[in-house]
């Protein structure tokens, strides 16, 4: 099930990249816009409580797309909502998703770093 | 074709993580394997590995998490090139600041708009 | 000489206390389950009209006191006192439902046992002649468990096979000095033990070593073996630690062909919770809606009622801490 439905969510990725593309959009802005709007889509079936369902049967197929990335942050945002804005959603909306963001920057900088001095 | 070859390429890319985390006895989070497919997908783009895969698959590399982190990889050696030293700091977050914008917003609209239905 | 103290742990409530009255909530997703149409109310859905899940859970609490004070004509101003525990932090649940019945109020928090706990606590304060009539209650809700200690609801990764299912309940007993119900005989108390198990998602497998140990000090404390009760019970061990715990009574000659989980007994298999129940609600609804009721009708004459708690912490198991645990068991006969 993880391969069908990873399979799937990358199937209508390509799909709205070459969309994009032939709306007139870079091949960098289009890769930018289908990412945003997968984002999208995956912030938009956690608001609607399917995103959890989806993932009970397809484990690492809806965990590992650039959705699954949305859907944690979406799903601690809605969670944590009832704290308050601020110290709620605010401080917790990056519960899960947080350490991509700091290990991801991390790795980004170290090859940054490599590659200048290697240069 | 093309939408063949994602469809085969993401899949195996997610079948992967999934067989990682079924036949291994550690206990992994959703946190874990997020973190371990952007990382992976870092390291290979420095090396130059990922881009075939692209190449190849399309969306099937870029959509799963490793293709952000072929984005932050390849954003902080872009800025390598065009500002240096600073580039290497601050490139790849600059090369991903649109999707992170774009989940902080949504993130915020959703958790407005809706309820967590447990 | 402390004569009301049998053994090493168990405690023998001379007077009998009386468990008077008892009342069960519980979310939809119960009322689907194995015993679906014992509970005296059912919510209609995890939210209960209120805005979080901790106010849900907190009206649940509420429901269950005031529907067995209600049973009996009472009113929370004839409790002595109010022992109650939830798993949130603080127990704020159990706290502020204490706020809502003006009682003198102890909160307890045995994690998944609290129920039996309470029964072991209130037993004590009776037998001691400190009070005419206490009320306990325990309650446990999925989603405010699973945003405490877990993740959050809506995130879609995938439990565990050895996960089990917090359950979304709570209910209430009412126990007096005198009265008409189900006796309450014998407590023993349990001690922490942990066996090295760190993985949160596993509880079954934490508790049923501490389960095996309350059972054996029982036995050997009154002198009593499995032949003298019509079941013995513990509260969530699940599936797995169920099996666990067969084994370990095998090893030391016990049969378990009377021995049952009120994890496992809550829910259907075709719900998808793997492992079964478990929450302080768990026990606390199962005994209230479906145990008791067959020691009343005289079904079962004597049950051994064992709580299973899993003392961790969110942040313990991050810690590298394994998971200690504990059981409290408590001897309950028809009249």
């Amino acid at each position: 099930m993880a391969f069908l439905v990873g399979g799937s969510i990358c199937v209508i990725g390509q799909i709205i990249n070459n969309l994009f593309l032939q709306g007139g959009l870079s091949i960098k802005d289009a890769a930018a816009a289908t990412s945003s709007f997968l984002i999208f889509l995956g912030a938009f079936f956690t608001g609607l409580g399917y995103y959890d369902e989806l993932g009970k049967v397809a484990g690492a197929g809806s965990i590992v797309p650039i959705t699954g990335f949305a859907n944690s942050i979406v799903s601690s945002a809605l969670e944590f909502k009832s704290d308050g804005y601020i110290s709620g959603v605010g401080a917790r909306i990056f519960n899960i998703a947080g350490p991509i963001l700091v290990y991801g920057t991390l790795v980004s900088i170290l090859v940054g770093l490599v590659y200048y001095f290697a240069r | 074709m093309e939408l063949l070859k994602a469809f085969v390429l993401g899949g195996l890319i997610c079948l992967i993580g999934q067989l990682v985390m079924d036949l291994t006895p550690f206990n992994f989070s959703s946190a874990d394997i997020l973190v371990t497919y952007v990382t992976i997908g870092a390291i290979l783009s420095a090396f130059g590995l990922y881009q075939p895969l692209i190449d190849w698959g399309g969306a099937g590399a870029t959509v799963p998490l490793s293709g952000f982190g072929h984005s932050l990889a390849q954003g902080a050696i872009e800025g390598v090139k065009t500002r240096g030293l600073l580039g290497a700091l601050g490139g790849g977050l600059a090369a991903t600041s649109t999707g992170v914008a774009v989940a902080i917003v949504f993130g915020l609209v959703f958790a407005t708009f809706t309820q967590p239905k447990g | 000489m402390a004569e009301k103290k049998i053994g090493r742990q168990t405690l023998q409530f001379s007077s009998t206390p009386i468990i008077t009255s008892w009342a069960s909530v519980v979310g939809p997703m119960e009322e689907k389950g194995a015993l679906g149409d014992k509970f005296d109310l059912v919510l209609t859905d995890n939210l209960a009209g209120e805005k979080t899940w901790e106010k849900a859970e907190q009206k649940m609490m509420q429901y269950s006191i005031e529907l067995a004070l209600e049973k009996q004509s009472l009113l929370p101003k004839d409790l002595d006192f109010y022992l109650a525990g939830d798993l949130l932090n603080q127990i704020i649940c159990a706290n502020f439902t204490a706020r809502a019945l003006n009682t003198p109020f102890i909160g307890l928090y045995g994690a998944c046992s609290t129920l039996a706990e309470g029964l072991c606590m209130a037993g004590l304060i009776l037998d001691g002649g400190f009070a005419e009539r206490i009320g306990v209650s325990a309650s446990s809700h999925h989603d405010s468990a699973e945003k405490q200690y877990r993740t959050p609801t809506e995130l879609g990764d995938q439990r565990p096979m050895t996960a089990q299912w917090t359950v979304t309940g709570s209910a209430s007993y009412l126990v007096e000095k005198t009265g008409n119900g189900i006796m309450l005989t014998h407590a023993t108390i349990g001690r922490i033990i942990d066996l090295g198990s760190s993985n949160a998602q596993n509880l079954g497998e934490a508790m049923a070593p501490a389960a095996m140990d309350t059972i054996k000090t029982h036995f050997e404390d009154l002198g009593r073996s499995e032949k003298d009760y019509d079941l013995i019970v513990t509260g969530d061990l699940g599936l797995l630690g169920h099996s666990i715990l067969k084994e370990l009574l095998k090893e030391k000659g016990i049969s378990s062909d009377n021995f049952n989980d009120c994890g496992i007994m809550i829910y259907n298999p075709d719900q998808d919770t793997h492992m079964g129940g478990s929450g302080c609600g768990c026990s606390a609804v199962v005994l209230a809606a479906h145990l008791i009721e067959r020691l009343q009708s005289g079904q079962y004459q004597r049950i051994l009622f064992i709580g299973t708690g899993a003392l961790l912490s969110p942040l313990s198991t991050f810690q590298g801490e394994t998971i200690p645990c504990i059981a409290h068991a408590v001897v309950l006969e028809s009249k």
